[in-house]
């Protein structure tokens, strides 16, 4: 009875992933499909993904899609990580109002995020285009990395740093040679994310973009308004790549953060 | 006997409540000091104070005559072997080992040997390039020693380094350490709840109480002479008795057992009270027993050494006497 | 040791402030102001915009909002839970395994799997296709531009939200309980219902408000997959901002949401602290 009821619970999860993943693999198949008109399969080709890669429109988007991603990835990571080594020292006045701060870019809906910053820019005549992106990207990544890098080092707690002064090591030694290593996973995998975030962000990129700083998240978009096409399924596979790309790096650096933190309770 | 650390006058209060009223202490060069309390007493306080993690409120600390109430951990040459090892994870054993010199910039040269020599004497030369997480728990602890030692210091500080090992490993361990403590000739402060541990380990035993130093001597003297009833709780098992506004303690060992359920059987001078045997406990080398005292609430423990008669039996009345030298008064 | 080293955390918290905090307060600035003909913005304070919302078309989007948020969020349930039981049955290996493919998707560009869904549901589309080939209809079904539709959109997007929170729930209940329960006779069904449920609590919780909350201003869903029957709130907002430019209308709307999400959580959690304190003499 319990193998049965064991059977039937894997069917049924089966059956959600294969719901999850159905989508993806429809789009990633008929991007191979030689027909327009989609359902209908007539054949292998890789005519679409020849005319996006011709197509310049598509490469301006992609080149400014990673450009901010970088930029907004490198800001991000270090104002975050900075702000996460100050918060885990204690004796922080106002500790919960910021921690509030951090977390609330979060829970805000992402339209209300981007219309926020549409009517901050215009109030201060500032033109939209890449700068203006980057900045958007750069507040809603900050407190990602922030919730990363502060769980790794509440993990690691304060006796290896104690350690490492009492061992004569300054406050700066301390740092290089003993938290940095430590919390390199964790600044990575928020990095990660932050990137990732940049790179699919749709709502709020599309707010506050200018009429140069098209991403491509934005340039789909404009393609599925105007209707299906097996362009935008090429383009889709390729951004479906990305991202599967980016999570399982993700995850590697993810791991070797949680063996770092298993191994100190290995005594026990 | 020279001093290596002074505690003049320290306190140390936490926002609203003292933890340590004014406390002095002298810890002598060259000895094994074990502060021994209960959880909460204070005692780790006190060695991170000395160590350089927490500052004291009031008074100052001196290390080798030299004034270190404001010095920061890594200007002081204290080393700590910290309760869970705190070791580094990402680094292996001999790495670990030699961050203190690293730190220091000593030369590569003068690094070696001295790792060499600590390894030999902490037997990790197996284990040298493994990480902590391949360890077990009495390899963790060697390193963490042997961590701090390299470094030559004037004090090595333990926070309770074995409470996390089992009873066979402690007491190894125990006489491990006494005998590396007598071979560096440094300077042990140790801190422990478990007084066996203390008991076994320490040239000086310092026991606290509620941030208060209750008393201060060798393990005999603190055994032996307890100054309040504190201590003679604390310490091993007593008997506590009152005689007008005056307390005093009978150690169980010095309790001498009367048979009683001899008819006509002449009862000897030295008996003191009557009672009977509420509960016989068999330890292996001894019998512990629990005598309810007649007329009084107290229960008394004694023991019976194993010989051929057997124990007292449960219900059994007895007689209970003990040598007046044996009474120590406590305050 | 204390206070040098907490300077560092203020490059963020300045960008926070000035990149997040202003502009919210500028939003409520605007919420109480107004946009006179020529699109300019007149500096006197009014509630018209909030007066303005309490008109039956906009209402009724509301209503329609939260009802898809509400089935959405009930439907991630259902379809949740059972997974993230199955995922904590598993493995650890396989745990691993399953949990990462739970993510995957959730990763992947929100637009890109909103479109998945109209290349299948759209008359020419991968379901109309098949149903017709096999001769189950005549004509192609009106499956896209729907309120189902958009819902199926949204359960999509946000079922990774419900099964993470109760997975780790379930993650986190000791084991021990069940057994004990078993020993003392209880059903494998009894087990789950008076011990499992009520000690995931939490993480339904966290999983439903994962879902809710997000569901009251989504609008690419409905945008891309609903059509103009299927307005949400979070379209006509974008709407304001995009094509009516009425700035300061658009943001009392937001304004207005983001009250109700609030208020909505609060009931939320305090309903269920109030069943789990009911149930909880453990």
């Amino acid at each position: 009875m319990k193998f049965f009821r064991h059977r039937l619970l894997f069917a049924y999860s089966f059956v959600v992933l294969a719901f999850l993943y159905l989508p993806i693999l429809v789009l990633v198949v008929y991007s191979f499909n030689r027909s327009r008109i989609n359902a209908v399969w007539e054949g292998f080709t890789l005519d679409w993904y020849l005319s996006l890669f011709q197509n310049e429109r598509v490469i301006d988007a992609l080149l400014n899609t990673l450009f901010i991603a970088i930029i907004a990835t490198l800001v991000s990571t270090i104002l975050g990580t900075a702000a996460a080594i100050g918060l885990s020292k204690n004796k922080i006045r106002f500790r919960s109002a910021i921690d509030g701060l951090i977390y609330l870019p979060i829970i805000i809906p992402e339209v209300v995020m981007g219309l926020s910053l549409l009517i901050f820019f215009s109030q201060l005549h500032i033109p939209l285009s890449k700068l203006t992106v980057i900045i958007a990207h750069i507040t809603f990544c900050i407190s990602y990395v922030v919730i990363i890098v502060s769980a790794r080092m509440e993990g690691m707690g304060k006796q290896l740093e104690e350690a490492a002064q009492d061992l004569g090591a300054t406050p700066w030694q301390t740092f290089r040679y003993v938290t940095l290593p430590l919390i390199m996973p964790a600044i990575i995998a928020g990095a990660l994310m932050s990137f990732t975030l940049s790179i699919d962000d749709f709502v709020i990129s599309s707010f506050v973009t200018g009429p140069d700083s098209t991403t491509l998240p934005i340039y789909i978009y404009g393609m599925v308004k105007r209707g299906v096409s097996p362009e935008i399924n090429a383009l889709s596979t390729i951004m479906i790549l990305i991202t599967v790309v980016l999570v399982i790096l993700s995850e590697r650096f993810g791991q070797k953060d949680a063996d770092q933190t298993t191994s100190k309770r290995l005594p026990f | 006997m020279k001093s290596m650390i002074q505690l003049v006058d320290i306190e140390k209060h936490f926002s609203d409540h003292s933890v340590i009223p004014p406390l002095n202490l002298t810890i002598h060069e060259g000895e094994f000091l074990t502060i021994l309390g209960p959880s909460g007493c204070g005692k780790t306080t006190l060695l991170r104070m000395i160590a350089g993690f927490e500052k004291p409120t009031k008074g100052d600390i001196f290390l080798d005559q030299k004034r270190v109430t404001d010095s920061a951990p890594y200007q002081r040459d204290v080393n700590m072997v910290f309760q869970h090892y705190a070791l580094f994870p990402h680094m292996t054993v001999e790495e670990n080992i030699s961050f203190g010199l690293q730190m220091k910039k000593v030369s590569a040269q003068e690094q070696m040997r001295r790792i060499e020599e600590v390894i030999a004497l902490t037997r990790l030369s197996e284990l040298k390039k493994r990480k902590p997480s391949q360890l077990s728990g009495g390899q963790q602890q060697r390193v963490a020693i042997a961590r701090a030692i390299v470094n030559n210091p004037k004090v090595l500080l333990l926070d309770e380094p074995l409470g996390a090992l089992d009873l066979q490993l402690r007491k190894d361990l125990q006489i491990e350490l006494k005998h590396l403590q007598k071979k560096l000739g440094i300077t042990f402060v140790y801190v422990t709840h478990d007084q066996e541990e203390a008991m076994a380990m320490s040239d000086r035993i310092v026991v606290m109480n509620q941030g208060k130093i209750e008393q201060l001597g060798t393990p005999y003297e603190i055994y032996h002479h307890p100054k309040s009833l504190f201590v003679a709780t604390f310490i091993g098992e007593n008997n506590i008795f009152s005689q007008g506004d005056q307390i005093f303690s009978v150690r169980p060992e010095k309790i001498i057992l009367f048979p009683l359920n001899q008819s006509g059987a002449a009862a000897p001078t030295q008996e003191k009270k009557r009672g009977w045997v509420e509960d016989v406990v068999f330890l292996g080398n001894m019998y512990k027993l629990f005598i309810k005292l007649e007329n009084e609430p107290t229960v008394l423990i004694a023991y019976q050494q194993v010989n051929g008669k057997g124990p007292y039996k449960e219900g059994e009345p007895i007689g209970v006497g003990w040598l007046k030298e044996d009474e120590v008064i406590l305050n | 040791m204390k206070k040098r080293g907490t300077l560092i955390i203020w490059p963020a918290l300045l960008w926070l402030i000035l990149f997040f905090l202003v502009p919210c307060f500028i939003v409520l600035l605007y919420s109480v102001l107004k946009k006179d003909t020529y699109g300019r913005i007149i500096y006197s304070f009014n509630l018209d915009n909030y007066a303005r919302f309490f008109d039956p078309l906009y209402l009724n989007i509301l209503w329609q909002t939260l009802v898809i948020a509400l089935l959405t969020t009930i439907f991630c349930l259902l379809l949740g839970y059972p997974l993230a039981y199955t995922i904590s049955r598993a493995s650890r290996k396989w745990q691993n395994i399953m949990l990462l493919l739970v993510m995957v998707p959730f990763w992947i560009n929100f637009l890109v799997r909103s479109y998945a869904w109209v290349v299948i549901l759209r008359s020419q589309g991968l379901v109309n296709t098949l149903l017709m080939k096999v001769g189950l209809i005549e004509e192609p079904l009106k499956l896209l531009y729907t309120p189902e539709a958009v819902m199926i959109g949204m359960i999509y997007a946000l079922l990774p939200f419900m099964v993470l929170p109760i997975y780790v729930s379930i993650e986190k209940m000791d084991r021990r309980m069940l057994e004990a329960a078993y020993d003392l006779g209880a059903t494998p069904f009894k087990a789950f219902w008076n011990i499992t449920l009520p000690q995931t609590l939490p993480g339904i919780v966290a999983g439903s408000i994962l879902v809710f909350v997000p569901s009251i201003g989504m609008f690419v869903v409905s945008d891309i997959m609903g059509g103009a029957k299927t307005a949400l709130i979070g379209n006509v907002i974008e709407n304001q901002f995009r094509t009516a430019q009425d700035f300061p209308f658009g943001s009392a709307l937001s304004i207005i949401v983001i009250l109700f999400s609030l208020i909505l959580i609060y009931i939320y959690t305090r309903a269920l602290k109030v069943q789990d304190g009911k149930g909880g003499n453990r």
